[in-house]
């Protein structure tokens, strides 16, 4: 007999967010297909987060480069900047702020959207209408999620190491083609697939939270801005875990 | 004495007598909270019921499990010849799409315009409906309640009565044989009530639909209502006219009246 109400609290959670996912695969094979609305998410959730993620990356890049200079100056291995910078970004650092970044701006978005929905009566009408809001809300969204996230991992891994180029050239001279050369030489399919292949699952992570806390939603106005708050915690705290056990998985496969 | 105390003669002779709602034994509890004990009423075609009860009643309840979008514990909910229980979901959109249901919230999608919100019932049950149709009916039905103008505003650029009548204008698109209204003239102004109650009468008389308005607004039960129920103790208490039931000597029905 479980005393703590806390972990009761948890349990009961994993549960209900089990029993959510379960619900969404059960539901997304199944016709009627939103594919219209699909697109429409894919847009609102890819292409308006283009601008933060490119920005970010760009930055993340840019400042990776810098910082890490003067150590590689001190052990004279300057010119392996590309090397390190590009390893660094594919394997772990590009994948994981890209989702956390995303979890931010598209997980609080679709909690506090499908949250007001739920208060509001939103999604009963959706119901009254003819519509599976499930399906219509929260599969569309979560797989749009699933899709888009890789897509800006990609590009947001591009951008950065293109921030590194930038400041590689602030203070020495190394060639577009030379720092490309470099960063692609050095990676091999171990670097790229698995860091590929865990961005779908952070994808997932935060489309399946988001859609959980919002769907869930209750106590009116205050449990809106709760629903949008908890599904940026709980999803990057899941972006981490799922982070850890991509590694534990990489390794068992001999990956790394 | 709690009982359906039947009062006064219900203007039978202008209705049909093909029901088109039959509830029996309507039974809903929320854990050990019972709502709904042994709810029963009967409307037919062409009438229109008000269902009185104070705050926290079960009246939206009621008006949820007859639309299916809860489920009753026991007990039998009959619309248009169909037994809403024994409904798979397929089937019960087939009946949703002749009962129109307006929110108590309005439940207008913030994200789309006002065009958007009418059409989007028409499109998910009238699949096979052209763009030229529905540009007509959302037109229609946007002119019943007067507000042509704001067909590509946003909801959030409306005032509360304005998105009230749009509400209705989403659910009278449909053309439903049976309008189920949630608390019509809760958290409007006098005047603006009063407009709605107009506009729910104007299209009573022109689509001849049927109505069952859930209310604790005494304007709208006095007015909209050919007859009125009194959900009390999660029973239907007291059954009639307005003007009977005013006379009704139960201080629990008098209570209402005061």
């Amino acid at each position: 007999m479980i005393q703590s109400p806390a972990i009761k609290i948890f349990l009961n959670e994993v549960g209900e967010l089990s029993r959510f996912t379960g619900r969404f695969f059960n539901q997304c094979f199944k016709p009627r297909y939103e594919f219209k609305e699909f697109i429409r998410q894919c847009f609102v959730i890819g292409y308006r987060s283009l601008p933060l993620v490119a920005l970010t990356a760009f930055i993340l890049g840019l400042v990776l480069t810098m910082q890490l200079r003067p150590s590689m100056v001190d052990y004279g291995v300057e010119s392996q900047i590309p090397v390190i910078v590009g390893i660094a970004i594919i394997r772990e650092i590009g994948p994981v702020i890209t989702a956390l970044i995303f979890a931010g701006k598209i997980g609080s978005s679709i909690g506090a959207e499908l949250g007001s929905m739920k208060v509001t009566e939103q999604i009963d009408a959706m119901e009254v209408s003819g519509t599976n809001p499930f399906k219509y809300l929260a599969v569309t969204r979560i797989i749009a999620a699933t899709v888009m996230l890789p897509v800006l991992v990609i590009l947001g891994n591009a951008i950065s190491l293109y921030g590194s180029y930038l400041g590689v050239n602030m203070q020495s001279t190394t060639s577009f083609s030379l720092f490309w050369t470099q960063v692609f030489d050095s990676l091999s399919f171990s670097d790229v697939v698995p860091s590929f292949v865990k961005s779908f699952f952070f994808g997932f992570a935060v489309g399946i939270i988001g859609c959980y806390k919002g769907y869930n939603s209750n106590k009116g106005t205050e449990g809106v801005g709760h629903s949008a708050n908890s599904a940026v915690v709980v999803s990057s705290v899941m972006i981490f875990i799922i982070d850890l056990l991509a590694v534990q998985v990489t390794q068992a496969l001999g990956l790394n | 004495m709690i009982a359906d105390i039947k009062q006064g003669a219900v203007k039978e002779n202008i209705f049909s007598d093909e029901k088109i709602l039959v509830i029996k034994h309507l039974y809903k509890a929320f854990g050990n909270y019972q709502v709904l004990i042994d709810f029963n009423l009967e409307v037919s075609k062409g009438e229109s019921v008000v269902v009185l009860g104070k705050s926290g009643s079960g009246k939206s309840v009621l008006i949820k499990c007859i639309i299916g979008l809860l489920k009753p514990d026991s007990g039998t909910i009959e619309m248009l010849g169909e037994n809403i229980g024994d409904l798979d979901n397929e089937e019960l959109d087939k009946i949703r799409a002749k009962a129109g249901f307006l929110f108590q919230s309005n439940a207008l999608y913030d994200s789309m315009t006002v065009r958007e919100n009418l059409e989007f019932p028409l499109r998910r049950h009238w699949i096979e409906v052209s763009q030229n149709e529905i540009d007509l009916m959302v037109t229609e039905a946007l002119e019943d309640v007067g507000l042509v103008h704001t067909i590509d505003m946003m909801p959030a650029a409306l005032s509360g009565g304005m998105r009230k009548r749009i509400a209705l204008a989403r659910t009278l698109i449909l053309k439903p044989d049976i309008i189920l209204y949630d608390e019509p003239t809760t958290g409007l102004d006098p005047m603006t009530g009063k407009e709605i109650i107009d506009l729910m009468m104007g299209i009573k008389k022109k689509y001849n639909t049927t109505s069952l308005i859930i209310s604790h607004d005494m304007n709208c039960v006095k007015h909209a209502g050919d007859r009125v129920v009194i959900l009390l103790e999660g029973r239907c208490y007291a059954d009639g006219t307005y003007e009977a039931l005013k006379q009704h000597p139960d201080l629990k029905v008098k209570q209402f009246f005061e």
